[in-house]
């Protein structure tokens, strides 16, 4: 049913009423034609009876009562997706930006995806090998995970990002592409990545989809649904691994606030939605490997933890989702250690299925949960060390002090182009390790010690 | 036709009916063209309210609702078993046959495969008084599972008619039964029940039974009863799930029930694949075969995560009526209570404490209250055990669903940011939970555990709590300076947490350890101590006591002492001695 409309009868923020319109269909695009000719996207989000509430994407500016045509199009937002969409450009409601046409669709995709059976998913496996110690021994990424960037405003999560894609493709010998969705992000950041990107020469394979910070602010609600809708096509009908960088989860959070408290809902925690889980949620979820269709989501997505704070909603509840996370440490960052990942909070929970023989190493979980565990106490001698002076500490806690200076130093600290190998990263964190007293690793077996505990070697080196 | 209307309103997956409807409260219905499955929440002369469990995209004013004239149920009958639904139980095997990889709208499947045949043993015979509970006949549901075919609750009367022991589908009529009044009802192999209202019993019992897990820290310091109700509480990454699914492999219940409720897919898959693959210690058979696995995960509809707590239990209680022990794994129960409050939003209901909705506490006891250790109405005696994850916002425990859930539970197994930090898994934190359980099961445990267990229980939890009180000034002033009895405290306290409380879920043998072999460790670590003692009290310095060895021996015995080789702690009591004589000598005892 295509129908036109025109006048409206209420424009209230983003929102515009019509009344005397029947049969609209619940989540079904609109087009609103202004006086000049302009045409805008909205969606309908709220139907009583032949009232209805329409949510309109570039905001509302210069919109009238009485001169706007409304179009009815009967059809959700969809998305034209071929393979040609690898390399282009596109706004955040998947509008082609960069001046080289429409896509020839090879088919349309409503852009809210469906629901993964969990029985048709396959368990994700298959290890990433990123070149980053940190990640690979003790945060590892798997294929099909999604492993957010907790950071900060100022930290080099974007740096992060674009290392980790840079070496995660080049290991990939299959056939590999990444979505880049950016939501309400600086123009600067933007062309940090596009350039990064080429100059890693994976731009052919980069679709991008971008709503910048100076973009209506309400279409950031679709960029993510577009990029995965993307994402989703190539990965499961194009059989390709794709890894999807989402930035910045944190402006998208406070873009549905918006969105909700315009539309008079009662607000959850710090002002956010109540149904802020279930909306991340439907794009988290969308990462994934599907059996028998070849490809795969990957997703990294980056969110800015407002001052920091971990306990904030969009991080909790994202935190909550996500297959893990990678926290970035502003201490570290200030002491220059990149990439400034705290190990302690940072934890990928598909990990313990994807290292160890066969994947990785033998010897991969041993070392790096000795590892946690001895970084762990490096912190209670650090907060001891901070009342009584070090000096005054044992014998054991000095031991540990140095260690956590070397573990911080050599370990965490690595070149933005350094790419190294898992079996040097492993054998890393046990020269590391061997600089501790034997007893103190009481997270590993004596077989498992006996391989690779070598205290006169690390000795010597730091001596 | 006047069990059909027309939809008037749609906000999200809350749907409105304008004007007086023949409907009931808590009815199913069909909505829109595509015949989505809703429910009836709110009913007023002007409006009729229904929550979709399925997206309502697609729908638009004008489009039909159709009465069921049947509250919302589920199906109960053989076939449950090894198998994975979502929160409304449509089996999500069949469902990725009709719809593939992506969940489809509007795909009215019936729970339980309706051509599968199954072995029927016929026991009721013509004449028989029979009332709700009953065991009409019997069929082998999985390796490991009986199933008994019982007459539902709302019967009773005489069997005049009966079929003959042979293959049945679970629609095939098994039996007659005439009612008091008279009337012929054909009874099948499968039932349906409301999930909001609870199966009846004939009484509850207490709970005197330990639910065992193999998990020292739950079993011997925090236990839990058959028919208990536990709460995991705890922040993200501290382990709720891996916790969980530890119960679900080792418990000693008959039947698991999983509830993934609004978690990850990616978890689903694991159970699903994990549980193929792993054996019951009990029987022997693939866990899958006693698992039944209800999978709601966050992305999926809103409304069917709030319906899959209901579901879950409802299935539980179909087969506790048979006289099973049942354990429900629900991750998480905070996702439940903010489908609640979703719900409750768009209905502009009046929210009560961080927006949750004021029945909230009133919701979860209703919850687990359904959990109890009971005697059934065909005599038989069954239990349903809740272990109920929350994830509070923000890991703060002050949050309203703890804080309700507390009430209700009497386990309270706190899982703790900084021990999941270091690793220490399960990160259960022994001084922020506890369990009421102990008290009524201490006669169990000295029947079968011994009486010293409960008593050496109390030592270890002495210990435990002594070094919480000394870290508090090692924090200001450093291990050094403690006295040697202190310091002693301190390694014999470390040996708990990592030899005895530390347990790795991922070794052959760690993984599950025996009531037996727990008490074993326990009795090493305190006779260690108590030797250690009293060499330390004739000044002999704790370092020397450090030098044998002994500590780290114990720490990882764990490891070096295989399930199946009790006589090896004889052993090491041997060398404890062997190893303290020469110090016990120098102290001059």
């Amino acid at each position: 049913m295509i129908i036109e409309y025109s006048g409206l009868s209420q424009i209230v923020g983003p929102l515009v009423t019509l009344e005397g319109v029947p049969g609209a269909i619940y989540d079904e695009m609109v087009e609103l034609c202004l006086q000049d000719g302009s045409v805008r996207v909205g969606r309908v989000v709220k139907v009583e009876g032949d009232k209805l509430v329409v949510q309109v994407f570039e905001g509302t500016r210069g919109l009238s009562l009485e001169n706007t045509q409304t179009h009815f199009t009967g059809k959700p937002i969809e998305l034209a997706l071929s393979k040609e969409i690898l390399g282009r450009t596109f706004d955040g409601l998947g509008r082609p930006k960069d001046g080289l046409g429409e896509v020839y669709a090879e088919c349309r995709r409503d852009v809210n995806g469906a629901p993964m059976n969990p029985v048709s998913r396959m368990y994700p496996q298959n290890y990433i090998n990123t070149g980053v110690s940190s990640i690979d021994a003790l945060a590892t990424l798997i294929r099909g995970q999604k492993l957010p960037i907790f950071s900060g405003s100022g930290m080099k999560h974007n740096e992060l990002a674009v290392q980790l894609v840079r070496q995660a493709s080049l290991a990939d010998e299959a056939d590999f592409a990444i979505v880049f969705a950016a939501m309400g992000v600086k123009n600067d950041v933007a062309q940090y990545f596009i350039d990064s990107f080429e100059s890693a020469n994976v731009m052919s394979r980069v679709v991008m989809f971008l709503n910048l910070a100076n973009d209506p602010i309400i279409e950031r609600v679709i960029t993510p649904r577009c990029a995965l809708a993307a994402a989703e096509y190539l990965a499961f009908e194009k059989g390709m691994h794709i890894l999807v960088i989402m930035t910045d989860i944190t402006s998208y959070a406070e873009a549905l606030r918006e969105f909700s408290s315009s539309k008079g809902e009662i607000p959850g925690r710090k002002g956010f939605p109540g149904y802020l889980y279930s909306d991340l949620a439907s794009l988290y979820e969308r990462a994934g490997i599907l059996k028998g269709k070849g490809g795969s989501v990957t997703q990294i997505p980056i969110l800015t933890m407002p001052n920091d704070d971990i306990t904030h909603p969009i991080p909790d509840l994202t935190g909550y989702i996500t297959e893990g996370q990678i926290v970035l440490g502003r201490e570290l960052d200030s002491t220059g250690i990149y990439p400034p990942v705290s190990v302690l909070p940072s934890l990928s929970r598909l990990m313990k299925d994807g290292i160890g023989e066969g994947f990785t190493r033998k010897d991969h979980s041993a070392a790096a949960n000795q590892l946690f565990a001895s970084y762990a106490k490096v912190q209670d001698a650090k907060a001891l060390a901070s009342v009584i002076g070090e000096d005054e500490l044992s014998l054991a806690d000095r031991k540990l002090m140095e260690f956590g200076r070397e573990f911080e130093r050599r370990f965490l600290n690595q070149g933005y182009n350094e790419n190294r190998k898992i079996d040097e990263t492993l054998d890393l964190g046990w020269a590391l390790l061997s600089m501790l007293p034997r007893e103190e690793l009481d997270r590993v077996d004596d077989e498992t010690l006996d391989e690779h505990y070598h205290p006169t070697e690390a000795n010597e080196e730091n001596s | 036709m006047a069990n059909e209307y027309q939809i008037y309103g749609i906000n999200g997956p809350v749907v409105t009916i304008a004007g007086p409807t023949a409907l009931r409260m808590m009815e199913m219905v069909y909505v829109g063209e595509g015949r989505l499955i809703g429910e009836v929440i709110g009913l007023d002369v002007a409006m009729t309210t229904i929550q979709v469990y399925e997206e309502t995209t697609g729908l638009s004013a004008g489009q039909p609702v159709y009465a069921t004239g049947e509250l919302m149920s589920v199906t109960l009958g053989p076939g449950l078993l090894s198998n994975i639904f979502d929160g409304i139980e449509r089996p999500l095997n069949a469902l990725e046959e009709a719809t593939g990889s992506f969940i489809g709208r509007g795909c009215n499947l019936p729970a339980l495969d309706a051509e599968r045949l199954w072995d029927v043993t016929i026991l009721a015979k013509p004449g028989d008084e029979v009332s709700g509970g009953t065991v009409l006949a019997t069929c082998p549901e999985t390796s490991a599972i009986l199933h008994k075919v019982i007459l539902s609750p709302i019967f009773s009367g005489r069997i005049v008619e009966v079929k003959s022991d042979g293959q049945y589908t679970v629609n095939n009529v098994i039996a007659v039964l005439e009612d008091t009044n008279g009337n012929r009802h054909e009874l099948t192999l499968c039932q349906r029940w409301p999930i909001r209202s609870p199966r009846p019993v004939e009484k509850r019992l207490a709970p005197t039974r330990p639910l065992i897990t193999g998990q020292r820290v739950i079993d011997t310091l925090l236990p839990i009863a058959k028919g208990g109700a536990a709460a995991i509480p705890g922040g993200f990454g501290t382990g709720k799930t891996m916790t969980q699914h530890q119960l679900a492999k080792w418990c000693n219940a008959d039947i698991i029930v999983y509830i993934g409720c609004g978690e990850r897919g990616n978890e689903m898959t694991q159970v699903l694949t994990e549980f193929s693959e792993l054996l019951d210690p009990k029987s022997g058979k693939p866990l899958t075969d006693r698992t039944i696995l209800i999978a709601n995960t966050s992305n999926m509809p809103v409304a069917a995560r709030e319906a899959s707590i209901y579901t879950g239990i409802t299935l539980a209680e179909y087969y506790r009526d048979m006289g099973y022990h049942i354990a429900i794994m629900a991750d998480s129960t905070s996702r439940w209570a903010e489908a609640l409050r979703e719900i409750s939003g768009r209905l502009e209901e009046m929210p009560a404490d961080e927006g949750f909705p004021a029945y909230l506490p009133s919701r979860l006891a209703e919850f687990y209250e359904r959990a109890g250790y009971t005697q059934n109405q065909n005599g038989t005696e069954g239990s349903i055990t809740i272990i109920g994850a929350v994830s509070p916002q923000g890991s703060d425990f002050s949050e309203p669903v703890t804080q309700n859930t507390k009430r209700f539970t009497r386990c309270f197994w706190a899982l703790d940011k900084s021990l999941a930090y270091a690793r220490h898994y399960p990160a259960i934190n022994w001084t922020e939970s506890y369990s009421e359980y102990t008290v009524p099961l201490t006669d169990w445990f000295h029947e079968n555990v011994g009486a010293d267990f409960l008593s050496m229980r109390g030592q270890l939890f002495k210990i435990l709590l002594e070094e919480n009180q000394l870290l508090e000034i090692v924090k200001l002033i450093g291990a050094d300076v403690l006295p040697d009895d202190q310091k002693l405290t301190l390694e014999t306290a470390r040996v708990i947490r990592v030899g005895f409380l530390q347990q790795n879920a991922f070794h052959a043998d760690d993984t599950f350890v025996s009531l037996r072999k727990q008490k074993e460790m326990m009795r090493l670590i305190l006779l260690l101590h108590e030797k250690a003692r009293q060499i330390v009290l004739r000044q002999v310095p704790v370092v020397q006591i450090v030098k044998t060895g002994l500590f780290e021996k114990l720490v990882k015995m764990k490891y070096n002492i295989p399930n199946d080789n009790p006589e090896m702690f004889a052993e090491y009591a041997a060398d404890i001695d062997n190893k303290l004589a020469p110090l016990i000598k120098k102290a001059g005892m």
